[in-house]
């Protein structure tokens, strides 16, 4: 099914009784090519890039429950490319570019809305920091401005300019950045993919590998066994749980992150922006409502539910930067699991098993890596390389040292 | 959440600072001279790196920054966020032979002596 703006004129006045599901509901065949674990953003856009651009066939996306329902349904639908390492920046670069020709290549509609991010600086030395990392924006292709504070106040004069303590000096604004409909990706990606044949099979979830003499067989899952030489796994906060079936430890805790709606308002914030003193961040929907977060709570966590004390603690951060919002009220507040990963930068890498290969540690940053992650993951299934732009993603730089540590902060998985 | 401290009955929380699982307190002893320098990178890199992060009862290392300053290692569901129990870590430490050992008698008073 192919949509357009004459479609849905069309599909008007026939009472819309034309309108088909966006992908097919098949059973689990006994056999495919490749199997990817996990039917989230990832993971479809994996199976989407592996039919479209290299070529496999044969292929299913396993999903324990409904597809989307998991971090790609729970973000906060930032996308940026706004990263100071080496090992980082190609890589968000590269799915920068896949963002701004996603819902054409895919005929579905995203929301994908380029309306700038800009990160707010309050010191001096902050500002340097933003430079430096504005430069390393820009020598990566990609667009950054410095903007000084009566910049900054032409574009959001509702701001708390002259916070005592955290007066803000400026910004840096990367104009390519802004949003996308989370959901809307997923069904776009799985409605792209579905086109190309492959099989996305929701309600069944993986229970174990099969694994003999160190190559990789199939899986066993909620709905029998299913056989494949080539299994990927993309399945976030579960990460852990999913490889320890196949043998594995990973460098990587779950965490629970929160994130915040308001009720709906009139259209005031321009773009995403986000507090350099304490960590908050926000976007209004087109909806109207105020869309935020802030840290992680802190602690391991599965339970997709957060403690009030970090809701106190991001909204306090919301009424510093613009006490403007103090009293639109609250209108919903939720968590997903992030695979935190050691030094804060995602996996994408083969394992000691042969045919396995692992996408994850996106820490809480997986969503505007969705289209190049998909992509690179394909690369790495199809070929046996890694993608150039996600090299620096292995699984063994722990060991070797060869970390890429983008806020500096050591082994500590929820101080990234 | 209330995390029951074994001295000062539950607090907040809030008051503590999350480090990790309570595995970390069984760092690798390394003995000098080092005859086997990549088998010690292997030992610090599982201990520093590899989690065993599970879904359910987790041991992990909380320290009461601002209260008494004690290390616990508190034990807790990560799936529903109950609190089983709270436990000295110098205690645990000790009981595997990893802690500073029992105190020190207090030195003598050179005064009276």
């Amino acid at each position: 099914m192919t949509y357009s703006g004459f479609r849905v004129f069309w599909e008007g006045l026939r009472g819309n009784k034309g309108w088909r599901p966006v992908w097919r509901d098949p059973d689990p065949k006994a056999a495919y090519d490749i199997i990817i674990v996990g039917g989230g953003g990832h993971g479809l856009a994996t199976a989407y890039y592996l039919a479209r651009v290299y070529g496999q066939a044969r292929i299913a996306v396993l999903e324990k429950n409904w597809l989307g329902g998991g971090n790609v349904g729970r973000n906060t639908t930032i996308i940026r490319s706004n990263y100071l390492l080496e090992g980082n920046q190609p890589f968000y670069s590269f799915s920068m570019k896949l963002w701004a020709g996603l819902e054409q290549e895919l005929n579905y509609n995203a929301m994908v809305s380029q309306r700038g991010v800009l990160n707010l600086c309050h010191t001096d030395a902050q500002r340097d920091a933003y430079r430096r990392r504005g430069n390393a924006v820009r020598m990566s292709g990609d667009d950054a401005e410095l903007l000084d504070a009566a910049q900054v106040r032409q574009m959001a004069p509702f701001l708390n300019f002259d916070n005592a303590r955290f007066p803000i000096k400026g910004g840096l604004l990367q104009r390519s950045g802004g949003t996308a409909r989370h959901d809307a990706v997923a069904w776009g990606y799985a409605h792209g993919a579905d086109k190309l044949g492959v099989d996305i099979i929701q309600n069944c979830e993986v229970k174990g590998f099969r694994i003999e003499k160190g190559m990789m067989r199939g899986v066993e899952t909620s709905r029998g066994y299913i056989a494949a030489s080539k299994v990927g796994v993309a399945v976030a906060g579960s990460s852990g749980l999913v490889m320890a079936m196949a043998g594995m430890k990973l460098p990587v805790e779950s965490h629970v992150l929160q994130a915040f709606v308001s009720e709906g308002l009139k259209p005031t914030i321009p773009g995403v922006i986000t507090f350099g003193a304490g960590h908050f961040y926000v976007s209004q929907s087109d909806k109207g409502g105020l869309v935020f977060g802030g840290d992680i709570d802190g602690y391991n966590s599965y339970a997709q539910r957060g403690n009030l004390p970090v809701i106190e603690d991001v909204c306090e951060g919301g009424m510093a930067l613009m006490p403007m919002i103090g009293r639109a009220r609250l209108l919903r507040a939720w968590g997903g699991i992030m695979d935190m990963s050691q030094d804060g930068t995602p996996i994408i890498d083969r394992t000691p098993v042969d045919g396995l290969f692992f996408n994850g540690g996106w820490c809480y940053g997986g969503f505007k890596a969705t289209p190049a992650s998909g992509y690179c993951f394909a690369h790495l299934i199809a070929t046996g390389e890694p993608h150039p732009t996600a090299r620096f993603f292995r699984l063994d730089r722990f060991r070797s040292g060869h970390v890429v540590d983008e806020k500096g902060m050591g082994a500590q998985p929820n101080l990234h | 959440m209330l995390i029951p401290h074994p001295l000062l009955g539950p607090r907040d929380a809030q008051e503590f600072v999350y480090l990790g699982p309570a595995a970390l307190i069984d760092r690798p002893q390394i003995t000098f001279p080092l005859t086997d320098a990549s088998a010690a990178l292997d030992a610090f890199h599982v201990y520093l790196h590899e989690r065993e992060n599970p879904a359910g009862l987790h041991r992990e290392l909380w320290f009461h920054e601002q209260g008494d300053r004690s290390w616990l290692v508190v034990t807790r569901d990560t799936r529903t966020h109950d609190i089983v129990g709270a436990e000295l870590a110098t205690d645990i430490a000790r009981a595997v032979g990893r802690g500073r050992g029992p105190e020190a008698p207090p030195p003598a008073n050179k005064d009276t002596a």
